[in-house]
């Protein structure tokens, strides 16, 4: 049997209320008006597609040893890479080995269940696990529809032929040069086409046509589905496909476009994960996703679906919230405008890239060494262990420290230091299982926090280099989250 | 075995310029300056000195690498001359060049001097640097030197449990204290004297270290010349001589910074410097045998936990003893006689020397009345570098014969 076998959501904890976007730019545009309902999720300064994937996948492979993964798919729009495999970086930070098959999956919203489809194919092929990870950080320009609707967010699934809790049954794709939405090569900000257009001859037509299909190749009946996961940024088009698909409106999963907004490829899978979180077993699920055409996959449930229904999932962070409570810091965030941050925020820091592949375990995975001598972890890995009373030499086993979690050694909130979400919040952190480690912390204030007090480790952007267009990541520590079951 | 270099060394002179905003001297006219005060005083010429050592930490400004911009600034004419930087303790670590040359045998009168032209970085504060490495650039913090000395606090406070408006006090009056002395000195760089409310309102610079909590950043230059005593007594027969009693530096191992023993809320190169200083100067009790004390106050809360790190204040007694004006200037044991760091900013090659520049004139009796230490034995200065996690720490112990 092949089928998803864990999964993971992600939402930053900054939320937009879009009135307040109304409020900045409505004199601009009043028509947006009418997609000012609720909020959008908005990614923290440090985060991008590649963060919000990797912490999605982190929620997904929570008890997963990370030896058993044999493929990351990444699926985005929005790559920080077009030539350096991005899928690499998230492979890298969820601990996954080398030996694994890699890609990037982009240029359509549908992205996510095309890694998906081919996640299931490379398992239904190879055996094994292998982990999607879907995460979208799109803009519209201010004052735009697409700026209301748009939010940004991250989801992961891992399939694999092992303790399946949502079987794979089939799948049906239509393909179509639709441009409904499009960004050049070169273009920061997302463009469309007229949305009567896009509404009633984009998804209340490919939608009906991937779903009819899938039914046809089966022998099923749309109203065999249990649960009917499908985005949609119209209430109307909803409405209609929703009747076309025979779906009274329990079945239908929520859209999160009041709580998270639009997040683009990782919206299929985002909304996945919460019908995942309740799902009953046996029920059949259908999973449609749109841009470019739609992929359509149908799942059905296992028993197993319990052991995973353990918080898990983008409930939990999606609770995990705090007001964005103004528009210009969303724009600082975003880099959509330019903000003085001082001559410290003028450093030239060059990437090393002989250097960063050396230190690759460290960066990407927060790989530390336990030493066999005398058992002390410590970060990063040295070649003499740093304890005193031992102080062997090459005795490191590597010790992923990213999933394990520590605590507040000590802090401070840096006025000083440049940054777009002042004061720059750091100290020094304690492992669980041991060692230290000065850090980044971030999606918390200077006034979160106390020593002692529980963390956990969050893959972030470390800082971008304007001039060659180099985003750079590591670890910071984060308010600890809960524990899951 | 060794027995370290008591008595083995001799101050001769020294100079120290007026620390500040120089806008008008670069660091070329800085070095002239110090270094033309210490020959005045020390009553020699300059084709005297053999040897020469130039602490200078931020190269990147005025100096460039290497020792030819103070040679060839000094026109020292093809004597030995080299640069050192160990963070903020390059200005000491230069003096120990020149100490352990004398000390060897090697000379018999050598210069060091320290300087930094901070106000041609452009930054308030010390200018960001990949001062730990580039891997640190591409895993460290986002941080700055208040941030990372701020954490002091933060570990302070929890360890002593002592709440954070308690600790604020006692690190207010630290500042308080040092610009009271400051004031009183034509040569430091901040020379007002704050009240204890406009410290402890002053806008956040790193939780929780105010504006106040900060030494000024400053332009500046110091020297030393040192000789062997049988010099110094042929050049000064009838002069009381100032002497190293003891000259120790400790440099981080990594423990602080990677392994779960350090507390946090000291500086374990202070207490290793400190304890191998008192041994060879021959002090068993530095509370009561220490006279004066210049200790490296880059921040508030490096000033008090020094106080114990150096074993002067019992675990946890600092704030009690900075309260009861134990280290003011009419206390127990004055620290900062000459305002510190706080009041003198730190231009990082030159705040070493700067340091035993001021411990030299208090030993020798030279200043006026109302900033005199009474009857100095032993000065003791502490020049510290890096951050709490990562650092080298020089503790220097002197006296007059």
């Amino acid at each position: 049997m092949v089928g998803i076998s864990s999964f993971g959501g992600y939402v930053p904890r900054y939320r937009l209320n879009r009135m307040i976007i109304f409020g900045s730019m409505g004199w601009l545009n009043p028509v947006i008006i009418t997609n000012a309902r609720g909020e959008k999720a908005v990614a923290n300064f440090d985060e991008d597609s590649v963060t919000m994937a990797v912490a999605a996948g982190m929620d997904c492979l929570r008890g997963v040893d990370r030896a058993g993964i044999d493929a990351v798919y990444f699926a985005t729009t929005t790559a920080p890479y077009r030539e350096r495999q991005n899928a690499n970086i998230v492979a890298g930070a969820l601990g996954a080995r080398d030996e694994i098959r890699s890609a990037d999956f982009a240029g359509s919203l549908k992205s996510g269940t095309s890694a998906l489809l081919s996640a299931l194919e490379f398992v239904a092929c190879n055996g094994g696990r292998a982990v999607v990870c879907a995460a979208d950080s799109r803009l519209g320009k201010m004052a735009s529809t697409q700026e209301m609707v748009f939010g940004d967010a991250g989801a992961s699934v891992m399939v694999s032929d092992q303790d399946v809790i949502a079987e794979y049954k089939g799948c049906f794709s239509v393909s179509h040069d639709f441009v409904d939405h499009l960004r050049g090569a070169n273009t920061k900000y997302n463009r469309m086409w007229e949305e009567r257009w896009i509404r009633d001859m984009g998804y209340a037509k490919f939608i009906p046509q991937a779903v009819q299909g899938l039914c046809d190749k089966y022998g099923l009946n749309p109203a065999d589905f249990d649960r009917i996961v499908y985005p949609c940024i119209y209430g109307g088009a909803r409405k209609k496909i929703n009747g076309l698909l025979q779906a009274e409106p329990e079945k239908v999963q929520d859209d999160m476009l009041a709580t998270v907004g639009d997040s683009g490829s990782a919206h299929p899978l985002l909304m996945l994960t919460a019908a995942l979180e309740t799902a009953q077993p046996g029920q059949k699920i259908l999973l449609v996703s749109y841009g470019s055409g739609c992929d359509a996959l149908w799942f059905e449930v296992t028993d197993n679906i319990a052991s995973m229904q353990d918080g898990r999932g983008v409930s939990r962070w999606l609770a995990r919230r705090a007001d964005l409570d103004n528009y210009q810091k969303y724009l600082v965030w975003r880099g959509m405008a330019p903000a003085e941050t001082g001559i410290r925020g003028e450093t030239d820091k060059e990437t090393r890239w002989s250097l960063v592949w050396r230190e690759h375990k460290t960066i990407l995975g927060l790989w530390g060494g336990r030493c066999r001598k005398c058992g002390t972890q410590q970060v990063p890995m040295q070649r003499i262990c740093v304890n005193p009373d031992c102080q062997a030499l090459d005795e490191m086993d590597p010790v992923y420290l990213a999933d394990k979690g520590g605590k507040v050694f000590t802090y401070t909130g840096d006025m000083l230091a440049a940054s777009v979400s002042p004061p720059a919040v750091y100290g020094n952190v304690e492992f669980n299982g041991g060692g230290r480690m000065l850090m980044d912390f971030t999606d918390c204030t200077v006034e979160d926090l106390s020593v002692g007090m529980p963390v956990d480790f969050s893959f972030r952007v470390k800082f971008y280099d304007p001039k060659r267009d180099i985003t750079n990541y590591f670890w910071k520590a984060i308010p600890a989250t809960g524990e899951v079951k | 075995m060794a027995k370290g270099i008591r008595d083995k060394v001799v101050i001769l002179g020294m100079g120290c310029t007026k620390f500040g905003e120089r806008w008008d001297a670069g660091s070329d006219d800085l070095l002239v300056e110090s270094f033309t005060e210490a020959l005045q005083d020390a009553g020699i010429e300059k084709k005297d000195i053999q040897a020469a050592w130039v602490g200078i930490h931020i190269d990147e400004v005025n100096i460039g690498k290497g020792a030819t911009y103070a040679s060839i600034a000094l026109h020292t004419q093809f004597i030995p001359f080299t640069r050192v930087d160990n963070f903020c303790a390059s200005g000491t670590e230069a003096f120990r060049g020149a100490a352990y040359a004398v000390a060897s045998g090697a000379c018999d009168i050598a210069l060091a001097i320290g300087v930094e032209k901070l106000k041609d970085t452009g930054y308030g504060g010390l200018p960001d640097s990949p001062a730990f490495g580039q891997e640190v650039v591409m895993v460290g913090p986002n941080a700055t030197a208040p941030g990372m000395f701020a954490q002091l606090a933060t570990a302070y406070s929890a360890k002593n449990k002592i709440p954070m408006d308690k600790l604020k006090e006692a690190i207010t009056h630290v500042s308080w204290k040092s610009h009271q002395n400051g004031a009183k000195n034509p040569r430091a760089h901040l020379r007002r004297e704050v009240s204890k409310e406009q410290i402890m309102g002053a806008p956040m610079v790193a939780y929780p270290l105010g504006l106040f909590d900060c030494c000024g950043v400053s332009d500046g230059s110091a020297a030393a010349i040192v000789c062997t005593p049988a010099v110094a007594k042929k050049i000064k027969p009838n002069d009381p001589l100032v002497k190293v009693k003891a000259l120790q530096i400790s440099v981080s191992s990594g423990e602080e910074a990677m392994f779960d023993r350090w507390d946090g809320a000291s500086v374990i190169t202070t207490r290793t410097a400190s304890r191998k200083a008192y041994k060879e100067a021959g002090i068993k009790n530095p509370r009561e045998e220490i006279s004066m004390m210049e200790v490296h106050d880059c921040f508030s809360i490096t000033e008090l936990v020094t106080m114990e790190d150096l074993g002067i204040s019992p675990p946890g007694g600092a704030p009690e003893d900075i309260l009861s004006g134990f280290f003011d200037l009419d206390g127990q044991i004055p620290c900062q006689p000459d305002g510190g760091l706080k009041c003198f900013g730190h231009p990082i090659g030159a705040s070493g020397l700067r340091m035993i520049y001021e411990i030299y004139n208090q030993l020798l009796g030279r200043w006026p009345e109302d900033r005199a230490v009474k009857n100095p034995k032993f000065g003791l200065t502490h020049n510290l570098g890096g951050v709490p996690t990562q650092n080298v720490c020089s503790v220097a112990i002197f006296g007059v014969d």
